[in-house]
């Protein structure tokens, strides 16, 4: 029992130090870019962590990081239950325009309903948008991942047409929705904000994100859906065997997914936005949240510090021409922890060969180390000949 | 069986007093192991013997913590296989090595092709392994796509494999897991040949009969200890599995005389397509009563699987019946088959028995995740799964003890067949089925899991068992169907079925 302890100790802070190490590495290579372009690299990093660390830049980090925390437990939710949600992005952006409608049509309504309608709204277009592709897996076979992809173009396109349409587009000149009504905003007061020196976009999003994080953990570890979605992701055969309908998990996993991406949407326009532009490309939350729920390693918990620590670096990164130094390091960095994660997987598996073999070895060796009570019964057997 | 072929004076491996340590463990505890020229060497122990530790360390995979390693008389350092090739040491993995889409030449000269400039020599290469078949016996088709071809075959590739590189002591691990009992036959035959040419053969294995039939001398382990080395002639088979044991094995499995009670499964006239769409149940008719095993025996492919497939709710028959209990299941979903009274230890354990990546106790529930105790109101009650998995892991003598949180995918072949059948006898249906149940378990595993089948059928169960080990069908089946081309075509009572006749009826021959 000790020893299966220790392991799994191991294990898991094996992984944390990858990710630590990953970021190191990240912020390393920054300060060779920043070294090379004749930047100082103590400027630069001395005004990220300068501009996260007062009262107002932890406000700004918690409202950047709250829709990416979202995104992460939706990408997180799903690599849990084997399928891969790369249409977080697409879940989000119907999310967003579905909590935006709602509070411009519906914005005469009192604020304790409107919000929840909102929150609804958007989770209702997120898990949508993930059913249906869900639904064409299981019925025709067809990738998700190929699917999700074109749904993020769909949802986008989608998006700014609805942007465009009278009645939700700004009558002014601007070129998005008109803003969504006072009451459908989960802004804090006006004078919270002032006496506390706070962002003035800071809202209270952050504590749905809270309860998203406990609910997908609550989900995945306690609850017979979990164990369904869980035994679905790793062995379909075996899940099927054991009479849990395969299909319909599938389809549960991606819209549980889908919703927390569109909820995500939701804060964000609710919260930071308040109205959505008519876009050229496409925002990136989504794919944002692959990188989070990545840094996270698909842990509930996980994708709360890694969404906040991407809240950090994107906030402090638009900082960063103050000191004369390029945003796109913040890219730079992100990418070369994505890079060297990713790459410590590969590596895993190349020393896997190997280690399967001792694994194997040890695996024989192991059922006949006394470890056990019922082992001494058998190996007294054993002895008696 | 003389020994006409083995050369007594030439030693060509000598292990001596190997000790292999992992940590505090001891894998290999003073092991000796003398193989001659021409000779069959078996090397016999229970699953975790440290047959494996053994035989890697001979490879090169491992080194050893003290102990030599001699080859023809010479003190050897094995790094790596490299070094283990160059000595004419060549292994037949358990699970072959070979590219799927390639062909048995190109398989064969894999990392030695022969070259004409920079080009490959492909023409040449080929008429390498055309002799090299020749000389040893080995028939194949070299320009066969391995993926085309049997196991056999592919295991005959394989031996070609390590000949081509010139090995002339071959390392052969459980060869025979994955071969059908003509197979088996063609393999001892070919091992013959090569000792004849003056090969040497090291046989790892945990099939006694196999040994009588094809070793020279056998080399005992038991949990890291040599335990002997005997002459085959001068053996039993009991006296084999008792040494390897440690205890007395009965093969003999006792069942009382029982009258069959009423029929729980009743499969009428059913028909299935296989996965290409060729029809491969061709209108099957089965009854399994309470109280009796009926034992399917075939060669794979005469349509077991789709059976089983098709009862158990995993596929769906074209036409037909199946009734358990008076309920149809035919052609509904597992779980209502499940609720009706069918339980199955299925063929393949990794596949379909378990979820490799969770824990033992979530796996002893995986029918019942959301039943009460284990399940209030949707969510999980953690104390009552673990105390029945601790109770599981108990009484079905799961090893390691304690692993009632380990992923299963960590525990070995027959622990894992011991978490499937603990959770099948738990789930306590009137409908059994077995399908390979002992499939690539040692003699001690297979005892216990031959005793379970026989306390459920004693219960009251009707047991439906599918196997290609005749032995095993023989020896527990109080009926013996035959199955041929999607048909039973045979119904022997288990007492008086005859191996020879069997195997006839299996290949379609006669019909009883």
């Amino acid at each position: 029992m000790k020893q299966k302890r220790s392991v799994v100790e191991i294990i898991s802070t094996m992984r944390f130090l990858h990710i630590l190490l990953a970021i190191l590495i990240g912020f390393l290579i920054g300060a060779g870019f920043l070294a090379i372009m004749g930047i100082s690299v103590g400027d630069a990093y001395g005004k990220l962590l300068d501009s996260v660390t007062t009262v107002k830049g932890l406000s700004y980090v918690v409202v950047y990081a709250t829709p990416y925390i979202l995104t992460g437990l939706s990408v997180a939710f799903s690599f849990k239950t084997g399928v891969f949600n790369i249409g977080a992005e697409g879940q989000f952006v119907v999310g967003s325009m579905a909590a935006a409608v709602t509070g411009i049509l519906l914005g005469n309504l009192p604020k304790p309903l409107l919000i929840p309608l909102c929150f609804l709204a958007a989770m209702l277009a997120g898990a949508v948008w993930g059913i249906i592709v869900g639904f064409l897996k299981t019925k025709w076979g067809i990738n998700e991942v190929l699917a999700m992809i074109m749904f993020n173009w769909i949802a986008f396109y989608l998006s700014n047409y609805i942007a465009g349409l009278p009645g939700i587009k700004n009558t002014g000149t601007a070129e998005a929705t008109q803003t969504i009504s006072e009451n459908a905003r989960t802004l804090l007061s006006k004078s919270t904000i002032a006496d506390l020196g706070l962002a003035p976009t800071a809202n209270w999003g952050i504590l749905m994100a809270l309860g998203a994080m406990l609910l997908v953990w609550f989900i995945i570890d306690k609850t017979t859906l979990g164990y369904e979605l869980k035994a679905v992701g790793s062995n379909k055969f075996a899940a099927e065997y054991g009479g849990i309908g395969v299909n319909k998990s599938i389809l549960t996993a991606l819209a549980i997914s889908g919703a927390l991406a569109g909820l995500g949407g939701a804060l964000q326009v609710m919260g930071m936005g308040g109205r959505i532009s008519i876009f050229s490309s496409q925002e990136g939350f989504g794919f944002g949240g692959i990188v989070v729920a990545l840094i996270g390693c698909s842990n509930p918990f996980g994708a709360l510090a890694a969404g906040l620590f991407y809240g950090a670096l994107t906030y402090g990164g638009s900082k960063l021409n103050l000191v004369g130094a390029p945003t796109q390091l913040i890219s730079v960095i992100i990418g070369t922890v994505v890079f060297f994660i990713a790459i410590s997987v590969v590596l895993e598996r190349l020393g896997g060969g190997l280690r399967a073999r001792k694994n194997v070895i040890n695996r024989e060796d192991a059922e006949k180390a006394p470890a056990g009570g019922p082992q001494k019964e058998s190996s007294k057997e054993g002895d008696a000949q | 069986m003389g020994k006409e072929h083995v050369d007594l004076t030439k030693p060509v491996i000598e292990m001596r007093n190997i000790v292999k340590k992992f940590g505090h463990f001891t894998a290999n505890d003073g092991i000796n192991l003398t193989v001659h020229k021409g000779e069959i060497h078996a090397i016999l122990g229970e699953n975790g013997a440290g047959k494996s530790t053994l035989m890697n360390q001979l490879y090169g995979l491992i080194k050893p913590t003290s102990g030599d390693i001699l080859v023809h008389g010479q003190k050897i350092e094995m790094n790596n296989p490299r070094d283990a090739i160059k000595a004419g040491i060549g292994m037949v993995h358990q699970h072959f090595m070979l590219v799927q889409p390639f062909t048995v030449t190109e398989n064969i000269v894999l990392g030695t092709e022969p070259v004409k400039g920079v080009a490959l020599d492909m023409a040449a290469a080929r008429q390498n392994v055309l002799d090299i078949s020749k000389q040893y016996g080995l028939s194949i088709d070299p320009d066969a796509r391995i993926e085309d071809i049997s196991v056999g075959m592919q295991q005959r590739v394989e031996i070609l494999k390590a000949l081509y590189r010139g090995a002339d002591i071959l390392i052969l691990d459980e060869p025979t897991s994955s071969l059908t009992p003509q197979e088996i036959l063609e393999l001892i035959q070919i091992m013959h040949k090569l000792t004849a040419d003056g090969k040497s053969i090291i046989l790892i294995t945990h099939k006694l009969k196999e040994i009588k039939e094809s070793a020279d001398f056998c080399t005992i382990i038991r949990l890291g200890k040599y335990i002997d080395t005997v002459d085959v002639e001068q053996v039993t088979e009991s006296d084999l599995a008792n040494l390897m044991v440690g205890r007395n094995v009965t093969f003999k499995v006792d069942k009382p005389e029982m009258e069959p009670g009423e029929v729980v499964l009743e499969v009428k006239d059913l028909h299935a397509k296989d996965y290409r769409g060729v029809e491969i149940l061709k209108g099957l008719n089965l009854k399994v009563r309470r109280g009796e095993i009926v034992g399917i025996a075939g060669i794979d492919g005469n349509g077991q699987t789709e059976l089983v497939e098709i009862i158990t709710g995993l596929k769906k028959g074209t036409a037909g019946e199946v009734l358990v209990g008076g309920v149809s299941v035919y052609n509904k979903p597992p779980r209502f088959g499940f609720e009706h009274g069918v339980s199955s230890i299925p063929a393949d354990r990794q596949k379909h028995g378990l979820v490799l990546a969770h824990s033992v106790e979530d796996n002893l529930i995986l029918q019942n995740y959301k039943r009460d105790p284990y399940a209030k109101g949707g969510i999980l009650q953690r104390k009552p799964i673990f105390a029945h998995a601790e109770e599981a892991v108990k009484k079905f003598d799961i090893r390691p003890g304690g692993s009632e949180k380990r992923a299963a995918g960590t525990l070995s072949g027959g622990n894992q067949q011991k978490v499937i059948i603990a959770r099948e006898v738990y789930n306590d249906k009137d409908l059994l089925i077995a399908v390979n149940p002992t499939r690539g378990l040692d003699v001690g595993a297979i005892e216990y899991v031959h005793a379970y089948l026989v306390e459920q059928r004693n219960k009251g169960k009707a047991i439906l068992l599918v196997s290609f080990e005749l032995d095993e069908i023989m020896s527990l089946s109080d009926v013996i169907e035959v199955i041929f081309d999607g048909q039973l075509v045979s119904r022997v009572p288990g007492k008086e079925a005859d191996e020879k006749q069997l195997g006839l009826m299996m290949a379609g021959g006669d019909k009883a």
